[in-house]
């Protein structure tokens, strides 16, 4: 973006600018990496806290677990059904815990104290490659979901009430995919805009309520993102009963 | 989606081409597949740290309630036929004692009018035997005045002859 007329010292806005890695000819984003691996890291040591100890009567943060792994239970259960989700509950489940975290943890952790050369760090889910790889895994996801349960008979799927409908099944899933990604990383792209120009035109108290409701808006992607993947797997191993 | 993978790479080899990548809000490079590989190996690593002992804790749990449960309805279930079976055994035993007290009574009762019936056929005997004796007595003295009564008179008789 460009830069704006009067520069505050607490809030700029960069869009499009990028920390780029250079590994063996190929360009990664570095601030991606960096603030995957915080959030993930934070992810790891909240699990790893809570199944210390595991007991039968939870105590701390096995609570906060046993809570988000039957609610991911819930979810995959409801979207692939109860013969096949038990396959699929770690993808799913690593799917929003991931997306969640990243979209909290853009909002949350005061990444604009620590300067980078180029580019700033934020919700490694503000980046399409990130959202575009998460989108093409589910799609890998489901394709191997339907392939590996029901063989070539798979493809019975896609001319399943009429040949008709093989040339729409065909484009869905391109653009399944293509709106898995670009919904993730617009909401939160547009979240972080815009609670950057607020900040930017108003530093104090007005941007609160946007910020609140880009906590919620990460956390309904995340759902939304988890539900949908976990509703194309189940659409892949569902068995029809003629 | 292999337009965006055709674009991803053509970025990529411009970027190395011309040294210094520009970048973009959709500037597809690397980041997308070590970032694809990086799920991948958080959701091997969360299934083994979290989804597995975490479903394992929960499951168990669920096994302990539905067990305990189970385990808590047979035992009400035998608590309830114990109970409805000492219920019975009270019932008979009631029932029973009942029945042995009534016998009882009818056993004194009949015991007590046999004693009764046998001391008035003694008390009857006895009476009988001492009428009988009293009446024999009494003959006898009558029989024994009547002897004394007859000298005598013959004796006054004889006297009052003897007189005149």
């Amino acid at each position: 973006m460009v830069p704006l007329p009067f520069a505050l010292p607490f809030a700029e806005l960069e869009v499009g600018q990028q920390f780029y890695w250079h590994l063996a000819n190929f360009n990664v984003h570095g601030q991606v990496f960096l603030s995957s691996w915080v959030v993930i890291g934070a992810l790891l040591a909240l699990v790893v806290v809570g199944t210390r100890k595991m007991e039968r009567e939870p105590r701390g943060v096995q609570n906060l677990l046993e809570f988000l792994w039957s609610y991911i239970r819930d979810l995959a259960r409801e979207q692939i059904g109860e013969k096949a989700y038990r396959d699929w509950l770690p993808f799913i489940g690593t799917l929003f815990l991931f997306i969640f975290v990243c979209n909290w943890g853009g909002a949350l952790i005061p990444w604009k104290l620590i300067e980078l050369p180029n580019g700033e760090l934020g919700a490694p889910t503000a980046d399409i490659n990130t959202t575009v790889a998460l989108a093409l895994l589910v799609s890998l996801a489901y394709f191997y979901a339907g392939l590996s349960r029901k063989g070539l008979r798979y493809f019975e799927y896609y001319v399943d009430p009429t040949p008709i409908m093989l040339p729409f099944k065909i484009i869905e899933d391109f653009t399944k995919p293509l709106s898995l990604s670009f919904r993730l990383f617009g909401n939160i792209l547009a979240d972080e805009l815009v609670v950057a120009v607020l900040a930017f035109l108003v530093p104090l108290v007005v941007p609160l309520p946007a910020m609140f409701l880009g906590l919620f808006t990460s956390a309904i992607q995340a759902l939304i993102f988890a539900t949908l993947a976990a509703n194309y797997i189940g659409e892949a191993v569902h068995e029809e009963h003629h | 989606m292999t337009s965006w993978l055709l674009l991803a790479t053509a970025d990529a080899v411009s970027g190395v081409a011309s040294g210094a990548p520009e970048g973009g809000l959709f500037d597809l490079d690397a980041t997308l597949p070590l970032m694809a590989v990086q799920v991948v190996l958080l959701t091997f690593i969360l299934n083994a740290l979290f989804f597995r002992p975490v479903g394992r804790a929960v499951e168990d749990r669920e096994g302990f309630v539905s067990t305990s449960r189970a385990e808590a309805k047979r035992q009400l279930a035998q608590a309830q036929r114990l109970e409805a079976d000492l219920t019975e055994q009270l019932k008979e035993a009631r029932l029973e004692a009942q029945k042995l007290i009534v016998e009882a009574e009818q056993e004194s009762d009949k015991l007590y009018r046999e004693a009764l019936a046998l001391a008035q056929a003694e008390a009857n005997a006895v009476r009988e035997k001492a009428r009988r004796e009293i009446e024999a007595e009494k003959d006898q003295a009558m029989a024994a005045l009547k002897g004394e009564s007859g000298r005598l008179g013959a004796l006054i008789v004889d006297r009052l002859l003897a007189t005149q």
